[in-house]
Formats: C-alpha cells, structure tokens, sequence
C-alpha cells in the first residue's frame, strides 16, 4: 500500500472515529434510548445483589468454613491420605479423559466445519447427547452395559477385568459427560473462519496433516485451549455419573467431589470444606485463565482488523 | 508440534499411572472389602484397626481393610452390579437378600451360617427432638399430630427409612389396633414428612443442619453419634414401644472366592461376635448380643419394649413385598 493512500485512510478512520462517538455521546444523552437514574442504580443494585448473594457469598463460605478450625486443620484434611488418593485418581481421570476428548473434540469439528457428508446433522446431535442426558443416566448406563446383570459384565468378571467400580468406569463416565466441550468450542469458530484458508494450502500442495497442524490448528488455538480448559474443569467436578460408577471404596475409588460429600456425611465439615475449596480454586482459575483467553482473543481480532 | 508431544507424553503417563494403579489394587491380596451403609462409618473406623492388628497377632498376615458407605439398598445394589465386596454388612436382611436373589452371589440361607441370624448387633428407632423438646414429643402418637414436621429417609432405599416405617406399624398393632388403622395412621405420619432423603445421614444433615423438622426418626447409636459430634443441641426421646433393627453380616462367598480371601474374610466377620468387637459395638451405642457386654452397658441401652419384623410382619421378605415393592403399601400411602 502506498504511503499516501495509507496516509489518507488513516485520517478518513480518525474523522469517521470523531464522528462516531459524537453519536454515541448523542445516544447516551437522549431521553428515548436512556431510563431515568433511580432506574439504572436499582438494576445494577439488583444485578450485584444477586451476584453477591448467589456466587460471591457462597464461595466466601467455602473458605471460611475452610478455615474455620485453623489452617493447620485444613492443611491435615488436604494431606489426609484419603484425600491425596481422591485427588490423585481425579487427576488421573482428567489426563485421560483431557487428551482423549481433545482428540475426539478436534476430529468431529474439523469434519463438521469443513466437509459435507451425509449424516451430518445426526453427528452434530449425538455429540450435544451428553449435555441433554443427566449425568446420573449416563453413569447408570455403564452399570447397565458393565453391570455383573448387564451386557458384558459376566464375560468380564470372568476374565476378572473391572470395568465399573473401578477406575476404568469412573474414567469412561468422565469422558462421556466431557464430550461435546470442545468440539461445541471449535465447530461454530470453524464454520466462521471458513475454509478457503485450507483450499488455499491444498492447491499450494500442503498435504492433510500439514493443513492440520499449519493451518486448522493454528486458527483455533484459543477456542481449543479454552475449549480443553472447560473439559478439564468438568472433568474434575463432576459427580453425578462418578458417584453412580465409583462403588464409594475410600482411597480407592473416590474423586474429589465424592470425597467431598463423604467428608460431609460423617459430620467432618471442616475437613469436606477444605477438600472442597480444592475444587472451588480449581474453578477460580479456570474463570481466570477462560478471562485470559477471551481477553488474548479479542485482541488478536483487534490486531487482525487493523493490520 | 510442541502441542503434539505434549499430548503424547500426557497419554502416556496418563496409562502408566493408570495401570500401576489397577495393578498395586490386583496385587494386595490380603485386603478386604467391606461394604456397608451409612451409619456404620465411626464403627467401622474402630473395629476394623481392631481386626487388623488381631489378626496380625494370630497369623503374622498384614491385612487392610477397604470400606465403602452409602445408601443401604444402593450399596447393596452395587454389589449385586458388580462392586466385588468380600463382605457386607448392611442394616437390614433384605438388602443382603438382594445378592441371592438378583446376583446368586451367596446361598439362600446365608442367615443361618452365623448367631443371631448373622446380626452380631442392634439398634432401634428412637426420635431425636429439638433441645427442650418445644413440640413434646413423647412417643408415635405425637408424630402425626398436624404441624408436627417428621424428618424420615425413604423407606424405599434406605434400612432406617424401612425400620421407622415398620416401626410406627407394629406400635399400633401392638396396641391392639387393626391393619386398617395401622395403614392410616402411617399414612398420617408420612403425611407430616416434608422431605424424603435417601439416606440416614442424608436425613440427619436435613435436619441437623439444615434444622427442617421437629423430629428425626434414627438408630439409636446415630442418635448418639449426632449428639457427640454436633454438640448437644438435641435430646433423645424414647417412645414406648419401637422395633428390633438388627445389623446382619455376610461373607460374599462368590467374590472371596475369586479374592482367594475366605479364611480372613470369615475370621473378620466372627471377629464382629468377639468379645472385643462387641465391646466396639456398645462403644458406638449398637446394642450387643453378647450377654457379658451387653450387661456391662446396661446404662447406655435403655430397655424398651421391641418387636422384630418376624414377630410383626412375617419376616422380611413379607414385609419387604407388602409394604415396599413397587406399588406396595408404601407407595400407595405416599401416593395420597
């Protein structure tokens, strides 16, 4: 682009940018597009009102019952070696079921987004199953396929491999109610960015996995790793499928959150609370690296729009 | 690429730990599992050191002790899905039933292998009342007066909900009333319910903690127990009559079999009729049946008059198919 040119465009933006937000202070201050102040403060007060009692406070509580017999208290409930077994076969669910759904979310958006086949429409369905399925039914599935009265639980027993009540069933419920994160990540910002960019690189003679990994991957990066942080916080809370898969056994089968209600069930508070403000941390930083990532991503578009 | 290896790496580490894991779990084979329902975890937390250095003494065997807790009926359910206990020790009979009927896990007569119809222990309902008793509750007749708000588990998944249930029955046939009005005044009671939990300790929170209700209908040593641990923010009442709750025991014989645990898994459910798992027992307030123990916590069990299911209602698998099955008694009264 010539310098003149690029001379004059930036002068014509800087008026246009004058221009507008003459308007928007126009807009502000008209009576039709404005309520009357007591209006605005009573829904703001309401809007914080409601944040406060419903999020602020009960995350509060957390901590505070957290530590509410001391820190030494809460350090002994963490290091308890119940809790570190609940933490560590959580982790482990989570490493398996993180990358196997990374895998499975990345395929089935790439097909979705970019090619056209039949069936399409039953795909995209079956991946929103798990959201639409409670997750009580879904752990209740496996015990029905597993189960020693179900499907192939006899056959198993018989070649003495533990499916359900084991970690492979907490692992497997994992994975079912994590499913569609990514892929309901990455398809709508796939479908947007189109795919002349892959055409693009077909016709320069990249092969399949080049284009993946040069061009596809690229473009999604944020919505996959926001994507895969959403999984992993799902993968970490949850309870319902897990709690029906799980069998209860302490320091063997139990997760995070189950730890949690069984602390609470044997009238531990302090201890269930501090197990507890695990996972609420675990969420805090998720809220904080998804802000991240939305704030990356806007200025990327920023950066994009004025180059 | 740097995202590729990484993820490698992860899948990786991700399977070893995970078949290091399955394999320490395959490995220890002088571990029990014992799954049980949900008041017996502070028990259990006692007697199963107790086994273990036991055992330790009479054979030189380490021996480590898993337990699971839940809902009875539940935990029950899980081992006939597949959870490989060697032992289960529930609140009820019906709930170990379940792994003869539905799974042939244990031999019909699995009652008839230890005392006592397998039940080392017992307990009764009794009703825990706010301090001062306000609403004073004295015995059944109380609880379905109007307004009167009656905290009960679910009789249909939990042992303390059947007992309480059963319990309010048998006290007006044993006043001499018909099986209309026993059927009524139940009715009455579960009218006076405002929420039914699953569990006992699901019962216990809503009330204790979440203070719904004037009365919870629990086991003796959970009365007890709330009272311990909770500050003694509740009395106990005793009413005149109640029922007979007894705890039974048993060796899954077909998973033990498959552990190759039998002999310590017998040893540990005898260890429940020593004289030093009794003395456990009347420690967490459950009744003993050994004489010598029993006597020796006199104070602690006040005698009241109890009835069990087999006097009452015919034995269990009666009781259970009358009042709990789908569309029983239960379901009817709770339908109105």
């Amino acid at each position: 682009m010539p310098a003149s040119t690029s001379l004059l465009t930036t002068q014509t933006s800087a008026v246009q940018s004058t221009q507008y937000s003459n308007y928007q202070n126009k807009v502000a201050r008209s009576r039709a597009t404005s309520e009357p102040v007591w209006v605005r403060w009573t829904l703001i007060a309401i809007v914080l009102l409601f944040l406060g009692l419903f999020l602020i406070v009960p995350l509060a509580a957390v901590f505070t019952e957290a530590l509410r017999k001391g820190f030494d208290t809460y350090i002994t409930a963490l290091i308890d070696p119940d809790a570190l077994s609940s933490i560590k076969l959580t982790l482990i669910a989570a490493a398996i079921a993180v990358p196997l759904n990374l895998v499975f979310g990345v395929a089935a958006a790439w097909a979705i987004a970019k090619f056209e086949f039949r069936g399409k429409s039953i795909l995209i369905t079956l991946i929103d199953l798990p959201f639409a399925v409670s997750p009580v039914i879904a752990g209740l599935i496996y015990v029905l396929i597993f189960g020693l009265q179900g499907w192939v639980g006899p056959t198993l027993m018989d070649y003495d491999v533990k499916v359900i009540f084991a970690i492979p069933g907490i692992v497997l419920a994992t994975i079912f109610v994590t499913f569609p994160f990514i892929a309901r990540e990455l398809i709508p910002l796939m479908q947007a960015q189109g795919k002349d960019e892959e055409e693009a690189g077909l016709v320069l003679g990249a092969s399949g996995w080049q284009i993946l990994w040069r061009i596809t991957l690229p473009n999604v990066k944020w919505g996959l790793l926001y994507g895969v942080i959403l999984t992993n916080a799902r993968a970490m809370g949850e309870f319902g499928a897990v709690s029906v898969v799980s069998g209860h056994i302490r320091g063997m089968t139990n997760t995070l959150p189950l730890h949690v209600e069984i602390l609470y069930n044997e009238y531990n508070y302090a201890a269930a609370f501090a197990v507890a403000s695990l996972l609420a941390i675990l969420a805090l930083v998720t809220l904080v690296l998804k802000s991240f990532i939305e704030w990356k991503v806007a200025r990327n578009a920023e950066i994009d729009e004025k180059s | 690429m740097f995202k590729k290896a990484v993820f490698k790496q992860g899948l990786i580490g991700a399977l070893i730990s995970a078949s290091v894991l399955l394999s320490t779990s395959a490995l220890a084979d002088s571990s029990l599992l014992n799954v049980s329902y949900d008041v017996t975890r502070e028990f259990y937390k006692d007697l199963n050191p107790a086994f273990a250095k036991f055992w330790k003494q009479k054979t030189g065997e380490t021996v480590t002790i898993n337990q699971s807790h839940g809902g009875s009926s539940k935990q029950a359910r899980s081992v006939a899905d597949g959870l490989e206990a060697d032992i289960i020790s529930m609140n009820q009979a019906p709930d170990i039933d379940v792994l003869y009927d539905r799974a042939k896990l244990i031999p019909k007569d699995w009652q008839k292998r230890l005392p006592h119809g397998s039940s080392p222990t017992s307990s009764t309902i009794v009703f825990l009342v706010r301090q001062g008793n306000p609403k004073q509750i004295k015995d059944w007749d109380d609880l379905v007066k109007p307004g009167t708000a009656v905290v009960i588990p679910n009789p249909k998944t939990s042992g303390n909900g059947k007992y309480s249930y059963l319990a309010a029955w048998g006290y007006v046939l044993k006043k001499g009333g018909t099986e209309a009005q026993a059927k009524d005044f139940v009715g009455k009671l579960f009218k006076n319910v405002p929420v039914l939990d699953t569990g006992g300790r699901g019962a216990t929170t809503t009330f204790a903690q979440r203070d719904i209700g004037d009365v919870l209908l629990t086991f003796e040593n959970e009365v007890n127990l709330i009272n311990k641990e909770l500050g003694n923010k509740f009395d106990v009442v005793y009413p005149t009559t109640s029922i007979l709750a007894e705890n039974p025991i048993a060796v899954v014989d077909k998973y033990v079999d498959k552990h190759k645990t039998r002999t310590v898994a017998q040893a540990y459910a005898d260890f429940h009729y020593s004289e030093e798992g009794q003395e456990i027992a009347a420690k967490h307030y459950i009744r003993p049946s050994l004489a010598s123990v029993l006597a020796k916590h006199k104070a602690d069990f006040k005698p009241i008059d109890l009835f069990s299911v087999d006097d009452v209602f015919g034995g269990w698998t009666k009781a259970q198919k009358t009042h709990f099955a789908d569309g029983g008694t239960f379901d009817a009264i709770y339908a109105r």
